[in-house]
């Protein structure tokens, strides 16, 4: 099923004396969301990433705009009517209840021509079990089980009714660091498994890039951009996207482009053909620096941090916005660590330009 | 014993002392005096002793009719005014508007002083000889004659007593059903409603069991609260309760022990130790019912 959002606004009232004016969470999302794929909606908390899974759930309503699943209009129906599956962020599962009551729920809410029997219910929920892998927990209560097996129940629960989509808000926040991993191997298998259009909200740009079809990067609202994981990565629309996409950060400098050249600080460091003279910003993502005793970009060696496969190189430099810089380097590489500075030459696909005022990319 | 033990009851010492003398002396006391007969507080001696209190308590009428007051108030009460509160405490967690005048008024009966109500009731219910009461002339404008609900047939005295009782005990439990309904979680709701869940089955198998504790905190008090009833009775019908045939155990308790006829203090034991294990044996049933009902998180 494919899901259409067009002009899809949410303004929510002022509320209290302090302020009058109303907060647009989310201004005027345009997207199809093909059939069968997973997209991850990403941004900063507040970015409107989650008010926007809610207008797709049906839990909020749209201020402006409509939402289509397929051709359908389901802007105005209640969530019960649209057929999507929800897992939220702290699981909701019902405490007094066990696993398989707590799956069986949703399918003993269906009601005339739809109502199953017990025989097929028990059936749906088996299935839905085996697909996450807890079929040896159907009858514990949520709370003696681990948070992982928590999230599996909460999508089991999402998925007995055969939604047409699935949304997930924050799935993998609620868990520690290695059973996240784990855990979106997980999400990405069963959606591979199910082909169900899938939406998940998360502010870990790793967890979106690592299992997602496409990414969508939210600011303030405003969808900043759209595509797949690798090509966002690659080309970064504006500065805030260059900063919200991987790990370590990119290094932003202040750089000027004179006669047709980027120059950080006295150096020029790449050609910048067709390019008026301008204050910008220049952002090197740390696998874009490589070692060369005669590279342009001279900076103060601070210290190496091992990380087995790569090192990571720290040191500063004055035009760096933060204090360090963070440079990623095979482990082949030698370094002097008694040496003060250290240069880098810069890899051309891995800097981006932005307009100082604006923040946009400029395109080489 | 070592040093940290003994900071320890040092601690409880004042608690121990107070609970002593003030509650666990006067128990023990109060049983020793039940299994005395005709035990005199100023000369304080007795004539012998036995289960004869128990038998005089149990044969005398005044005291069945008690027990037979006593319990069907409690019967009456108990579920009608958790089921009522309960009821309120959906309709006001559930409406946006004016939900805090509401809530004010509801809650209004707590703080109002016993007699005070007891007058408005008055006003509500007694036939004087200007008038029947408000209550007779509404059933009048439906051509029933006028009932004397408060020197009247039994039945009548009991509703007043039920109506009574409920209304002053309500507010509190709608207070408590209130602020227990706003601490289940939002996202339980949410989840229920993605899933197509009817009201009414949320109601009854999400709100319910996630209040249950306090439902039943409040049943088991209520029980409680209801057995020991006294202040209302004498509220409505006076003090001699026997003569209205309205007496409750605690009333009974306290005419053994000052009432007209008073200074049976080995009677009055008697009837309080019986109270006593009435008491502990419906709280024992409730607890027992409330394993298999309630869910604790």
């Amino acid at each position: 099923m494919k899901i259409v959002l067009e002009h899809l606004t949410k303004q929510f009232p002022a509320r209290g004396r302090k302020s009058r004016e109303s907060v647009t969470a989310v201004d005027n999302f345009n997207f199809e969301i093909p059939d069968g794929q997973l997209i991850g909606l990403l941004g900063p908390s507040g970015c409107g990433k989650s008010t926007t899974l809610n207008m797709i759930c049906g839990l909020e309503k749209p201020t402006d705009g409509r939402i289509l699943f397929g051709e359908e209009d389901v802007t105005n129906l209640p969530p019960e009517n649209r057929g999507v599956g929800m897992v939220f962020q702290n699981y909701a599962l019902y405490p007094h209840l066990t696993v398989k009551q707590n799956i069986l729920f949703p399918l003993q809410n269906l009601k005339g021509k739809d109502k199953l029997s017990k025989d097929e219910m028990d059936r749906r929920v088996q299935n839905a079990a085996q697909l996450v892998q807890i079929t040896e927990l159907m009858d514990r209560r949520p709370s003696e089980l681990s948070g992982g097996q928590q999230q599996r129940v909460a999508i089991a629960r999402a998925l007995v009714k055969m939604p047409r989509v699935l949304l997930l808000d924050e799935p993998l926040s609620n868990l520690d660091a290695r059973l996240r991993l784990q855990t979106r191997e997980e999400i990405r298998k069963i959606q591979r498994a199910t082909k169900i259009t899938t939406v998940f909200v998360t502010h870990d740009q790793e967890e979106a890039m690592s299992i997602s079809d496409m990414i969508v990067v939210m600011k303030s609202g405003v969808v900043q951009q759209i595509g797949k994981p690798q090509d966002v990565y690659d080309s970064p629309v504006n500065l805030f996207v260059a900063r919200f996409l991987g790990t370590p950060p990119i290094n932003v400098f202040e750089g000027e482009i004179r006669g047709q050249k980027l120059y950080i600080g006295e150096n020029a460091i790449l050609d910048a053909p067709g390019i008026s003279d301008q204050q910008v910003f220049a952002g090197i993502r740390p696998e874009g620096f490589v070692l060369d005793k005669n590279g342009p970009l001279c900076c103060q060696l601070g210290g190496v941090e091992v990380m087995g496969r790569d090192i990571s190189v720290v040191s500063s430099h004055a035009a760096s916005q933060a204090p360090a810089i963070r440079s990623i380097i095979s482990s082949e590489s030698s370094i002097d660590l008694s040496s003060k500075t250290i240069r880098f030459a810069v890899k051309p696909n891995k800097i981006f330009l932005f307009g100082r005022e604006t923040e946009e990319r400029i395109y080489l | 014993m070592n040093k940290r033990n003994l900071k320890g009851w040092l601690y409880l010492l004042p608690a121990i002392l107070f609970l002593g003398v003030f509650m666990v002396y006067p128990l023990i006391d109060v049983f020793i005096y039940s299994f005395e007969e005709g035990y005199n507080s100023a000369s304080q001696t007795y004539y012998g002793t036995g289960a004869y209190n128990y038998s005089y308590v149990l044969h005398d009428p005044y005291f069945l009719q008690a027990i037979k007051n006593t319990f069907l108030l409690v019967i009456i009460t108990v579920p009608l005014s958790t089921l009522l509160a309960l009821l309120i405490s959906v309709a006001l967690s559930s409406i946006k508007a004016l939900k805090k005048l509401y809530q004010t008024i509801y809650f209004l009966p707590y703080v109002t002083n016993t007699l005070a109500v007891g007058l408005v009731f008055m006003i509500l219910f007694k036939k004087t000889a200007y008038s029947d009461g408000l209550v007779n002339l509404v059933l009048q404008l439906f051509g029933r004659g006028p009932v004397d609900f408060i020197d009247g047939p039994y039945w009548a005295k009991m509703l007043v007593l039920c109506i009574y009782t409920i209304w002053i005990v309500m507010p509190f439990k709608v207070l408590i059903l209130t602020s227990a309904l706003a601490s289940v979680n939002q996202n339980y709701y949410n989840a229920a409603r993605v899933d197509g869940t009817s009201r009414f089955r949320i109601f009854v198998r999400i709100t319910l069991p996630m209040i249950s504790p306090t439902v039943f905190y409040l049943i088991i008090t209520g029980f409680i609260g209801a057995f020991k009833a006294y202040s209302d009775a004498v509220a409505l019908f006076g003090t001699d309760l026997n003569a209205a045939g309205m007496n409750t155990i605690v009333g009974y308790v306290y005419d053994m022990l000052y009432g007209n006829g008073g200074g049976y203090p080995s009677y009055a034991s008697a009837a309080a130790i019986i109270l006593f294990v009435i008491v502990l044996t419906i709280t024992c049933i409730n607890l027992l019912v409330s394993r298999k009902h309630v869910y604790y998180s």
